[in-house]
């Protein structure tokens, strides 16, 4: 049985933040669930994903997260408690229908889970999620810790159900991959079933009705803030003149920070929990105590401006600070001995820190970045087409997935990249405006999230690119999840469908398709040449599966390769294609025969063909 | 109870996260609070894994610069690059295996000597325990045992709140069954040799 079924209340379990946000759904009954995954929230999914397989919870991998939202929507109507979750950035294609399920509203819990990246650990941006609170017009729960994490997803599904709409629980990547004990709570049924009562009236958004439910959104909000008053994750800390406001894990910081300065005499903290709609009387009697105030948030000033209009309509002068120079950045995550020099500096107070050491002797450490894995099927692909566009002035759009990783040295392969699917238009834009041939990537996972609609503008507009679809049958960069792409017998599941990116791009109307093997080196680059010398949008298909991921199904047969005597030392191997298997034994090129999977690339390209597969018995 | 903070750092597949939940298991049987942060998103890639484990009483899940008690890393150029996380009373415990980063293989890098390493770690902290955890653990039955190893070495130094009999019934636990045996005789010859360093 998966650990998170487990029914026994009162238990203590190590979990990760995720399986705890995830073990919380569980225990309020959630029937129905639905994501796309992004890291920081993956492995609440994976774990939803594993959970549905032996039991009557309904969970998929939707498409994108506005599908998520959409499908989570429909269930929500139906009177079945839902959970959709999703990274930071896929609330920002989740929120059309996001803005007017607010209005519409639901009939069972539903809860839409973010998780924001502060400092960017795997994102492209970082932006505070906290502000879909507020032009949503919907209620927001952020967690300070991991035990928080399991409790609050629990009463964000009864807050929902209160207020009649969705609520946000909004974390951040050290809530999802922080790990504590967590005290599992008591099991609610599923309740998988409902029913959807017809009322076009208050249901189909046209603006006659939409008028109507826009009022009834701002009544709500003004019942969620008269909750936010009152909430019990709305708390104070210590009694003092000097006030501390913090949310999220900012509260850990601060905590710690007021305990080793000493100064909890003198201090009182400010957690807001339930944190939109803000609760103008509680911090309003706050600040009334205070003699000054601080306002520690990662991300923007979200509460600070929130505080200060309230001390203005209450007529209070007292300094209160957040975000500025020798306060707290608006940029990247906190940390503890941070937040504890901000809090020292403005309140003066003199503290002793833990300081590093002077490392100004310690030699520059070569860096260890991420990189494609020894024989991924990326790194083929991206010789093959940088060898076919030799001699040209190219553009290479990239998108997110592993492959955006070709943009290091010595591949080089990426050359702008905004969000997922942006490959495909921006290929449009910078095709009309230049001169240049433009070649884009994209991964099977991601061209079903966003790219079809990329690809159909850029036939019906007539646009002049090739794109590369890089289809290694998997959702590779975030734990190899499945896509629309993926033949889920690979799960030992049954009963999905399975669509062809094939069929899909000459349904489009593309005219030239070729699909190419990418370990089979010369093949591939003549495809290329062909793909890029046409006028018009061209696809390639690149075909091979991901090695981890065919290691892990044990469908990957290795055949490690090594470097003969007949090695010159040109080392194209190194400077052209970079696998990681290949090391410096003093000046000669060796491959680790326990990394090297046998993807014979190097040895196509070796100009004096020294690379060899090992004999079994060189293996050993 | 006084807090203590312990960072760990290594390359990933090293077995870093199971040596943290290890340790947390080994924490709840001692009953002291433990709170504990990873970043591992990259991970599969090759990329650098960090763990911070926070035990004892405090609300906050990672460690700032110059905060950690003891730093514990997994291959030595990494645990070089932890020196930040060091004051001058913090006990380090490295492996010397080393895993060169691929940016030296293709000239964009050289990797610090090794002797140099060891000198620079010395004289920043209070005490380096360095040794071959690669080596120790092939003699205990598998190179898997790498971290278990280290942990044999951690719990050695008496820093973090946990008596080393908890420690060998997490791992009896936690690791898989078929490794249990390899693990807790590398956990004994991390364990006797930081007693000898």
């Amino acid at each position: 049985m998966h650990k998170l079924l487990a029914d026994s209340p009162g238990k203590k379990m190590l979990l990760l933040g995720n399986e705890a946000i995830a073990r919380g759904a569980i225990e309020a009954g959630v029937a129905f669930a639905t994501t796309y995954p992004g890291t920081p929230s993956s492995e609440i999914s994976l774990n939803l994903f594993q959970v549905s397989q032996e039991s009557d919870l309904y969970f998929e991998y939707s498409t994108n997260e506005k599908v998520a939202l959409e499908v989570a929507a429909g269930a929500a109507n139906s009177g079945v408690r839902t959970f959709c979750m999703m990274k930071h950035v896929g609330m920002n294609v989740a929120a059309d229908p996001l803005m007017t399920l607010a209005y519409v509203g639901v009939t069972a819990g539903m809860v839409i889970l973010t998780a924001d990246d502060p400092f960017m650990f795997s994102s492209q941006n970082e932006q505070d999620n906290r502000y879909y609170g507020k032009i949503s017009g919907l209620a927001i729960l952020e967690p300070s810790s991991v035990k928080e994490a399991r409790q609050m997803t629990v009463e964000a599904f009864d807050l929902s159900e209160k207020l009649g709409e969705p609520v946000i629980l909004r974390t951040t990547t050290r809530i999802n991959h922080s790990s504590a004990f967590v005290e599992l709570g008591k099991l609610t049924p599923r309740q998988t079933k409902g029913d959807f009562k017809k009322d076009p009236f208050n249901l189909v958004t046209v603006p006659a009705v939409s008028r109507r439910l826009h009022v009834r959104l701002l009544e709500n909000w003004d019942r969620a803030q008269a909750m936010a008053e009152a909430s019990p994750h709305n708390f104070t800390d210590g009694d003092g003149p000097w006030g501390i406001v913090c949310n999220g894990v900012s509260y850990n910081y601060v905590s710690d920070a007021v305990k080793q300065l000493g100064i909890g005499d003198k201090t009182r903290v400010l957690r807001l929990g339930f944190s939109h709609p803000t609760p103008p009387n509680l911090i309003k009697t706050f600040l009334k105590g205070c003699e000054k105030v601080l306002v520690a948030e990662e991300g923007e000033p979200f509460m600070e401006e929130a505080i200060k209009s309230f001390a203005q309509e209450a007529g209070l002068t007292l300094p209160i600070a957040g975000k500025g120079e020798k306060l707290f950045s608006r940029l990247y995550e906190f940390d503890p001995a941070m937040v504890l020099r901000v809090i020292a500096g403005y309140f003066g107070v003199s503290y002793t820190d833990s300081r590093p050491p002077d490392l100004s002797d310690v030699p520059e450490i070569p860096q260890r970045p991420p990189n494609l894995c020894a024989g991924c099927s990326h790194r083929a692909t991206f010789y093959a087409i940088k060898k076919a566009a030799e001699g040209m002035e190219t553009i290479y759009p990239t998108d997110i997935g592993c492959y955006t990783l070709g943009f290091l040295p010595p591949l080089a392969m990426g050359d702008f990249l905004i969000c997922m699917g942006s490959s495909i238009s921006t290929s449009c834009g910078f095709s009309k405006a230049t001169d240049k041939k433009v070649i884009s990537f994209i991964g099977d996972s991601t061209f079903f999230h966003s790219g079809l609609t990329g690809l159909v503008n850029a036939v019906y507009n007539n646009h002049n690119f090739t794109l590369v679809i890089l289809d290694n049958g998997t959702t590779a960069m975030t734990g190899h999840q499945p896509n629309p792409g993926v033949d889920m017998a690979y799960f030992n599941l049954s009963g999905y469908g399975r669509i062809s990116i094939e069929a899909v791009v000459r349904a489009i109307g593309v005219e030239h398709v070729t699909v190419i093997k990418p370990y089979k080196v010369k093949k591939s680059i003549e495809a290329v040449k062909a793909a890029i010398g046409y006028k018009g949008v061209s696809v390639i298909i690149s075909q091979e599966m991901c090695t981890l991921y065919a290691r892990s199904l044990k469908k990957l047969t290795v055949r490690a390769f090594r470097v003969t005597d007949k090695c010159k030392n040109h080392r194209d191997c190194i400077d052209q294609i970079g696998c990681p298997a290949f090391y410096l034994e003093g000046e000669r090129v060796q491959i680790n025969p326990n990394t090297c999977v046998g993807c014979a690339v190097c040895a196509q390209i070796c100009p004096e063909n020294a690379i060899t597969p090992v004999k079994a018995k060189q293996a050993g | 109870m006084e807090t203590t903070r312990l960072i760990i750092v290594a390359v990933g597949g090293q077995g870093n996260l199971l040596a943290s939940k290890v340790l947390g298991e080994a924490a709840l049987l001692s009953g002291v609070p433990v709170r504990m942060s990873e970043i591992h998103g990259m991970a599969q890639r090759g990329g650098v894994v960090e763990s911070a484990i926070v035990f004892g009483d405090a609300k906050s899940t990672i460690i700032s610069d110059g905060e950690a008690d003891v730093l514990v890393g997994f291959e030595p150029s990494e645990t070089l690059r932890a020196l930040n996380k060091c004051n001058a009373d913090t006990t380090v415990i490295t492996n010397m295996a080393p895993l060169p980063p691929f940016t030296v293989a293709i000239g964009r890098g050289t990797y610090p000597d090794l002797d140099q390493v060891q000198t620079l770690i010395k004289s920043k902290t209070k005490r380096l325990i360095a040794f071959d955890a690669v080596e120790l653990a092939k003699s205990a039955g598998s190179v898997m045992a790498v971290n278990i190893a280290l942990l044999g070495a951690l719990i050695q130094t008496g820093i973090l709140p946990i008596p080393k009999e908890n420690l060998e019934e997490a791992i009896r636990t936690t690791t898989k069954k078929a490794f249990v045996d390899v693990n807790l005789k590398a956990f004994e010859l991390g364990f006797s040799l930081a007693k000898n360093a």
